[in-house]
């Protein structure tokens, strides 16, 4: 099956999502839409796969125009998609989503359970899946959970496979291993969309890169281009892809979590007898797939989560924290940067000034700079306000403009402003660069670093993404399924830490 | 690092507790205590107060009418006695419950059933020592009296399963029970007094419908406004016009009561079940059914994907918009029905905000249920059996303090909820309104 696509564009207010783009796929081409975040390539995807509906342009199949009204056209015609966010129903079992909307049944609507298992052992089996129809969502890994989306595509009988930013939630292995899928697909026939901003996946199994830049289709590359002219095509400039970085001079023990444990909001053991140490003028760097107890292990250390009862302590400079609140934490030595910005890094509907000022709006002796007789202070706020705007390169209207109207990157820059502008000893950064332009994470990237050679700031980084991982990081700690793999230092290969990332002891 | 100090004890406790994958998912939650708490709780009442404190006269418990088919003769224990075995066995179960407990497993919910139907009959028997207890009497009345909160209930869990919260249940209870008194007494036709009470509760579902989902007001407040609304209108329409003319336009009478032969002989339960009005046979076919539809056809299957994850519904090409605003008008015809059961199924006319509350107790009993149609119908057997044990405990051993018999039901139903509800999980995207930019 041919899919053209012909001089789509889809405006959102006065925002030009996608601006009269072209792209063609031929039967059985693995074709790359390479892109920053908000370059337009989701947008366009969900064009064609008929939830958005384009103000202008074509969709033809097989040279013949198409008009999609819902999802349900366009997987009646042919086309299938596997969101970034897995739309699948955690209580149903894999059968159950597989058939959603396309049910088996025997007379009277009844479901006929039987059949639509065997679809899906059938399709799993075919490709060597190894998915259990019976077995139920919200119990499987998501590279499974993956698999599922893959087959429910297939079951439909998906000629062209959207993949939304497919790896972003999986181990080095499960990359190879879902490459290993696309090339087997297209084999078959399948044509196969994939939508990733990450370079490396883009050379090892594309036939062919559509670079897309502010909605804009600006040109093709070969699945042979470097790494930097890929990305300098991205971004529209010269882009420089290491950190500049100052020799270690690696400070005493700052902070030192000793075995301890921490329970998920499922009252599940996420982190589980952990430990490590932070020291002074170092990048501590927590790799590992998303969900292995991240989000827990940071909430714990600034206070926001309890330690399991019995279990170890977090220790600040040979004294124990336990008893000190999120705001004494804070004050005495940390700054932090959570992982999900919107939801808990920023006050959308806050303005810059406010946001920066969201954890020091106490008046008491300890560099209240903000609040004066129970009255905010204007004008130290503006000042404020304006210098990290200045300092941070935050690119915005001016000191007022609301923090939910700033693109990804600015936002994460306010939240960095806030928080490395108070005095602190420790820095937790949590995905610090998710969801961020290139140019933001470069300038991002270079802060942190500063701040391990300007102010010997003990760094805790915790990132999903290897690069920024290996870009950053004097060690690399693995953490899977709630516990430190190993602590490795940071020339480890990629192979190794990828297995380390599966669970692997190295 | 790990701490060298400590690395042998890290990887001693390590080597205990391997979490490997399959455990991952479950074994680490601990699963709650409260249930086998709430259990001894009421064991050791059932043993002290109507067991070793309770009086030694003889309860007779009459099993069925007199002169049925298969007649069971009626009974009679010690009230004292009584108790001691039936606290034995409840201590049985407190035990069993305890034990699973402790090998991290919740007690299913047919347990903590049993366990509340053999707590009710020692609540019986201490009321009516030195008398007797009409079971069928007792039960009949209690179905009669939770019809309209099983239906109520019913549309409340069609309602959320698709993700619309609905807390009009008290309206649509009260505009069916209206509009069947109403169109059932001027047309002298009791059926189409059903029916358009179905009709007219679908309709003022249709309006919580639609400003949910296609002008995504909020669903709170329009549910509080409907209920707000219809307790204005009948009140005005009832004073202004019923009261004056009852004879013509509220005195539409009730269905008449049918004796299912064989069905309706069996001991105990076959009175309330099979010798009563078409209202209840109503109830006990629109129960499994909605069961089914949710849990065995594609219909259902498609309407709690929409409750769950109204996005990926609509991905695999399911109208969101659409399923919502069927499955919520479907479910307030069957809480008009329930409605209709107040009136022409129960009192034989219409009265003030005559249904009084029942409306919230379904919504309560939704959570109760944990929105299955089985549990929910349970869960309102049991307010219906607590109304009734008010009306009747009050006859039969009048020397307790009446205040004390009204309090009990609905402090036994708070601790239930507490105890026994557990941590329920509802639909996904319950109350979440559904939009495409």
């Amino acid at each position: 099956m041919k899919l053209e696509l012909r001089g789509i564009t889809k405006r959102f207010g006065d925002l030009i999502a996608n601006d009269n783009i072209n792209l063609v796929v031929e039967p059985g081409q693995i074709v790359s839409l390479l892109g920053e975040n908000g370059a337009g390539k989701s947008t366009l995807m969900n064009v064609l796969y008929g939830l958005y509906q384009s103000d202008s342009g074509q969709i033809l199949i097989d040279d013949k125009p198409v008009d999609f009204k819902g999802p349900g056209d366009a997987m009646n015609a042919g086309i299938g998609m596997v969101h970034q966010h897995f739309m699948l129903i955690p209580v149903f079992t894999v059968a159950e989503n597989v058939a959603l909307g396309n049910e088996p049944t025997k007379l009277g609507g009844l479901m006929d359970v039987a059949a639509a298992r065997e679809r899906v052992r059938e399709i799993s089996d075919r490709f060597g899946f190894n998915v259990d129809p019976d077995a139920l969502i919200q119990d499987l890994p998501v590279g499974v959970q993956q698999r599922v989306e893959i087959i429910k595509a297939l079951s439909r009988d998906a000629r062209v496979l959207v993949l939304d930013e497919p790896t972003a939630v999986l181990t080095p292995q499960e990359t190879d291993e879902l490459m290993a899928i696309m090339r087997q697909l297209a084999a078959n026939g399948t044509s196969i969309i994939f939508i990733t901003h990450k370079l490396r996946e883009v050379q090892a199994v594309a036939d062919r890169i559509v670079v897309i830049r502010l909605g804009k289709v600006v040109g093709e590359a070969k699945p042979t281009s470097s790494a930097s002219e890929l990305a300098s095509m991205m971004v529209g400039r010269e882009v420089h892809l290491s950190v500049d970085r100052a020799p270690l001079k690696k400070g005493d023990v700052v902070l030192s979590v000793d075995q301890i444990s921490v329970r998920d909001d499922r009252g599940q053991l996420a982190v589980n007898d952990l430990s490590l140490e932070l020291h002074a003028g170092e990048v501590l760097a927590i790799a590992g797939v998303q969900g292995n107890g991240q989000t827990e292990l940071a909430e714990a250390i600034v206070g926001l989560r309890k330690l399991e009862k019995g279990s170890g302590k977090i220790v600040y400079k040979g004294k124990s924290v336990e008893s000190l609140s999120v705001r004494e934490r804070l004050e005495d030595f940390l700054s932090y940067v959570p992982e999900d910005r919107k939801k808990d890094g920023l006050v959308s509907e806050f303005n810059i000034e406010e946001n920066l000022m969201l954890n020091q709006s106490y008046e008491d002796d300890r560099g209240a700079k903000f609040v004066r007789r129970g009255l905010l202070d204007q004008a130290a706020l503006k000042s404020e306000a304006e210098q990290a705007i200045e300092r941070f390169d935050i690119r915005t209207q001016g000191s007022k403009s609301l923090a939910g109207k700033l693109s990804g990157g600015n936002q994460q820059k306010v939240v960095l402003a806030r928080e490395m502008s108070r005095p602190h000893d420790v820095l937790l950064v949590a995905q610090p660069t998710r969801g961020v332009d290139v140019g933001s994470i470069e300038f991002i990237h270079d802060q942190i670093m500063k701040e391990r050679d300007e102010q010997s700031t003990a760094v805790l980084l915790i990132s999903t993404e290897l690069d920024e991982v290996l870009a950053l990081a004097d060690r690399i700690a693995v953490m899977y399924r709630g516990k430190i793999v190993g602590i490795v230092p940071a020339d480890t290969s990629r192979e190794t830490l990828g297995k380390m990332m599966a669970g692997v002891t190295a | 690092m790990f701490k060298k100090t400590n690395s042998d004890a890290a990887t001693a406790a390590s080597s205990k507790i391997e979490v490997t994958p399959a455990m991952f998912s479950s074994a680490p939650v601990k699963v709650s205590a409260k249930t086998g708490l709430v259990m001894a709780f009421f064991t050791l009442l059932v043993l002290l107060a109507f067991g070793v404190y309770g009086s030694p006269k003889g309860v007779t418990f009459q099993l069925n009418e007199a002169g049925t088919w298969l007649s069971v003769p009626d009974f009679t224990v010690s009230s004292n006695a009584f108790s001691l075995l039936l606290g034995g066995i409840l201590g049985f179960v407190t035990l069993a419950s305890t034990a699973l407990t402790i090998a991290n497993r919740p007690t299913p919910m047919w347990l903590s059933l049993f366990f509340g139907l053999v707590g009710a009959t020692s609540l019986l028997a201490w009321l009516a020592a030195g008398a007797s207890v009409p079971l069928p009497f007792i039960l009949s009345n209690a179905v009669v009296l939770a019809v309209p909160i099983i239906l109520g209930a019913l549309g409340g869990v069609m309602s959320e399963r698709v993700g619309v919260v609905n807390i009009a249940i008290e309206g649509q209870l009260l505009t069916g029970a209206f509009v069947a008194a109403v169109v059932g007494s001027l047309t002298d036709n009791l059926w189409l007094g059903l029916i358009t009470a179905a009709i007219a509760s679908a309709l003022l579902s249709m309006s919580l419908a639609s400003l949910a989902i296609k002008y995504l007001v909020d669903q709170i407040i329009i549910g509080v406004l409907i209920n707000v609304l219809v307790i204005g209108v009948t009140n005005f329409l009832y004073s202004q016009w019923l009261a004056g003319d009852g004879k013509n336009s509220n005195f539409p009478g009730t269905f008449e009561i049918v004796k299912i032969p064989v069905l309706s002989d069996i001991p105990i339960i076959g009175e309330a079940l099979f010798a009563n009005r078409v209202t209840v046979y109503i109830t006990l076919l629109l129960v499994p059914l909605v069961w089914f539809m949710l849990f065995r056809t594609k219909l259902g299957l498609r309407a709690r994907a929409v409750g769950e994850h109204p996005l990926a519904a609509d991905t695999v090409g399911i109208n969101v918009a659409r399923t919502r605003f069927w499955w919520v008008t479907a479910g307030g015809a069957i809480a008009g029905i329930g409605g209709a059961a107040l009136t022409i199924g129960n009192v034989g006319a219409f009265g003030r905000e005559m249904s009084g509350g029942l409306g919230f107790i379904a919504l309560a009993v939704v959570i109760l249920g944990r929105w299955q149609p089985f549990y929910v119908s349970a869960a309102a057997l049991l307010f219906g059996f607590a109304i009734i044990m008010r009306i009747w405990a009050n006859q039969v051993s009048p020397g307790i303090p009446t205040d004390f018999i009204t309090m009990v039901p609905y402090l036994v139903t708070l601790i239930a909820v507490a105890g026994f509800a557990g941590k329920v999980k509802p639909p996904a995207a319950s109350g979440q309104p559904y939009s495409k930019s």
